[in-house]
């Protein structure tokens, strides 16, 4: 008898959901990064501007960066008015792509609370909900027995460490499966005739005054019309080779999950000041993020002190989890901007351009940053939504300075 | 948790240090004569190497005093550390 082959008698591996093409030598559009902006970014070039002679070049597999490690929070309380514009649109795209797409994404609107520990964090969340209000953002001001309605097993007594003083709300706030999202997209692209490429690192770029002629990648060289830098964590790798200087620094960002536990946690809550954000996932894990590490770092991993802090955190607020086992944890690498606030839109190659600086934030901005950079590259043109966060923001001083204010746990 | 050893108390917990970004990034000599531009990549511009990277970290909770080291941000290794006031060590 012959040795059987393992796994032979195994179902067929389910149809890919996208083509696996060798790279062509010449593109409209090269995209570099295949993650969720990366991908978002191409479907909305084909589906909202016609334009398919474009690749996706991803270094490892899609969407195995940041994109597979993140928390899928995804909300538009924002203070600034150009921030809450980017994510406010980014959520209305939310809303509407699974239709879009045609593909489940368990998109899931069950609210975000972030809570509020001290007066001053009482006074910065009012002034946030009145800002959102008036950008058409839902938000509302809950007091502690609201919060205790909305979310049971947060610990609202008055004599813990930090006590729950209130909390801000945004009912249509929710999370999404992030593996579904970045699938969803790249289906979608693929079938639009965009080449997603992976294995296909970024080594270096071919360059003519002050234009971008192509890259140069450890597939071969690849000319390109435009370039878009969609590589988060690694984006001041690709702007060293350019020459370019942006003002952003990869730190690990760490995020766990807990065991499948039975339905307790409702809704989304954070807090900045003891620093966790917690939601369960629709299988049941307690899916939990801490704040980045200090340290400038590119191994996708970060110290354990960091996840000790955060469990106090978690305990802390939530006792009910204090018999919970932790399953797994992981880091990514995130690029975070002196203001906070993503950097994108035009670098000093006219042809190139930069999308990064979200930091631990990027992931809720999928759809809105796909749709608007796909604009910015069709039109050759900052689209309105993302002219605020242009690179030279920093020399004119016109920062959007979101550290603390937008509720965002850095 | 990873050693950092100071150079002034030897090998301590992680937990007792504070980052402090880039290294020797000196304060301009003529603040007054730079163009906004100039201004602004030394406020806001700093290296993100990733590899060996030159930077300062505080003995915050212990001896509170400032160092320089080398550290690989790939494998947060630290290869060399040395006085704020040594040059950049040439590490192989």
């Amino acid at each position: 008898m012959s040795p059987r082959i393992p796994g032979a008698d195994l179902p067929e591996h389910p149809d890919a959901l996208w083509r696996n093409p060798e790279p062509k030598r010449s593109y409209d559009v090269v995209i570099v990064g295949g993650g969720g902006h990366g991908l978002a970014t191409a479907h909305y070039l084909a589906k909202n501007h016609g334009i398919t002679n474009v690749a996706v070049l991803e270094k490892g597999w899609l969407a195995g960066g940041n994109m597979a490690r993140n928390t899928t929070i995804i909300r538009s309380n924002y203070l600034w008015d150009e921030s809450s514009g980017i994510y406010e649109h980014s959520l209305k795209l939310w809303e509407g792509l699974e239709e879009d797409l045609g593909y489940p994404i368990l998109f899931s609107q069950r609210g975000v609370l972030n809570l509020a520990h001290t007066l001053q964090d009482v006074r910065d969340s009012v002034r946030r909900v009145e800002a959102n209000k008036l950008n058409g953002v839902d938000a509302e001001w809950v007091e502690p027995d609201e919060v205790r309605k909305i979310c049971p097993v947060v610990n609202t007594s008055t004599d813990i460490r930090y006590p729950v003083l209130g909390a801000t709300y945004q009912p249509r706030a929710g999370i999404a499966k992030h593996d579904y999202v970045a699938w969803g997209f790249a289906r979608r692209a693929s079938e639009a005739g965009i080449d997603l490429i992976q294995d296909c690192e970024v080594t270096g770029f071919t360059t003519q005054g002050d234009r971008v002629t192509g890259v140069r990648t450890s597939r071969g060289d690849i000319a390109a019309g435009t370039v878009a830098l969609c590589a988060a964590g690694h984006t001041s790798v690709l702007t060293d080779m350019l020459g370019i200087r942006v003002p952003v620094q990869s730190h690990p960002l760490q995020a766990l999950v807990s065991e499948l536990l039975e339905p307790v946690h409702p809704t989304v809550v954070m807090s900045n000041a003891v620093h966790v954000y917690v939601s369960q996932a629709h299988k049941g894990e307690l899916v939990m993020g801490a704040g980045v590490d200090s340290y400038n770092g590119y191994g996708q991993r970060g110290a354990f002190h960091i996840i000790e802090r955060q469990m106090a955190a978690a305990v802390e607020l939530f006792p009910v989890f204090a018999r919970a086992h932790l399953l797994r944890t992981w880091g990514g690498i995130v690029d975070v901007s002196p203001d906070a606030s993503p950097i994108v839109g035009r670098t000093p190659y006219e042809n190139v351009y930069l999308n990064c600086g979200w930091g631990t934030g990027g992931f809720k901005a999928t759809p809105g940053i796909g749709w608007a950079l796909a604009h910015t590259l069709a039109h050759d043109e900052p689209h309105p939504l993302v002219a605020p966060f242009s690179l030279d923001r920093f020399v004119t001083g016109a920062l959007v300075d979101e550290h603390g204010a937008a509720a965002v746990a850095h | 948790m990873q050693l950092i050893a100071c150079p002034w108390c030897g090998p301590r917990e992680e937990v007792e240090f504070t980052y402090g970004g880039q290294a020797h990034v000196p304060y301009p000599d003529d603040p007054a004569a730079l163009s906004d531009e100039q201004w602004a990549h030394y406020v806001f511009f700093r290296d993100n190497t990733k590899g060996r990277f030159a930077e300062r970290w505080n003995h915050s909770a212990g001896c509170r005093r400032w160092f320089n080291a080398v550290r690989d941000t790939t494998s947060y290794r630290f290869q060399r550390v040395y006085r704020v006031d040594d040059p950049k060590p040439v590490t192989p």
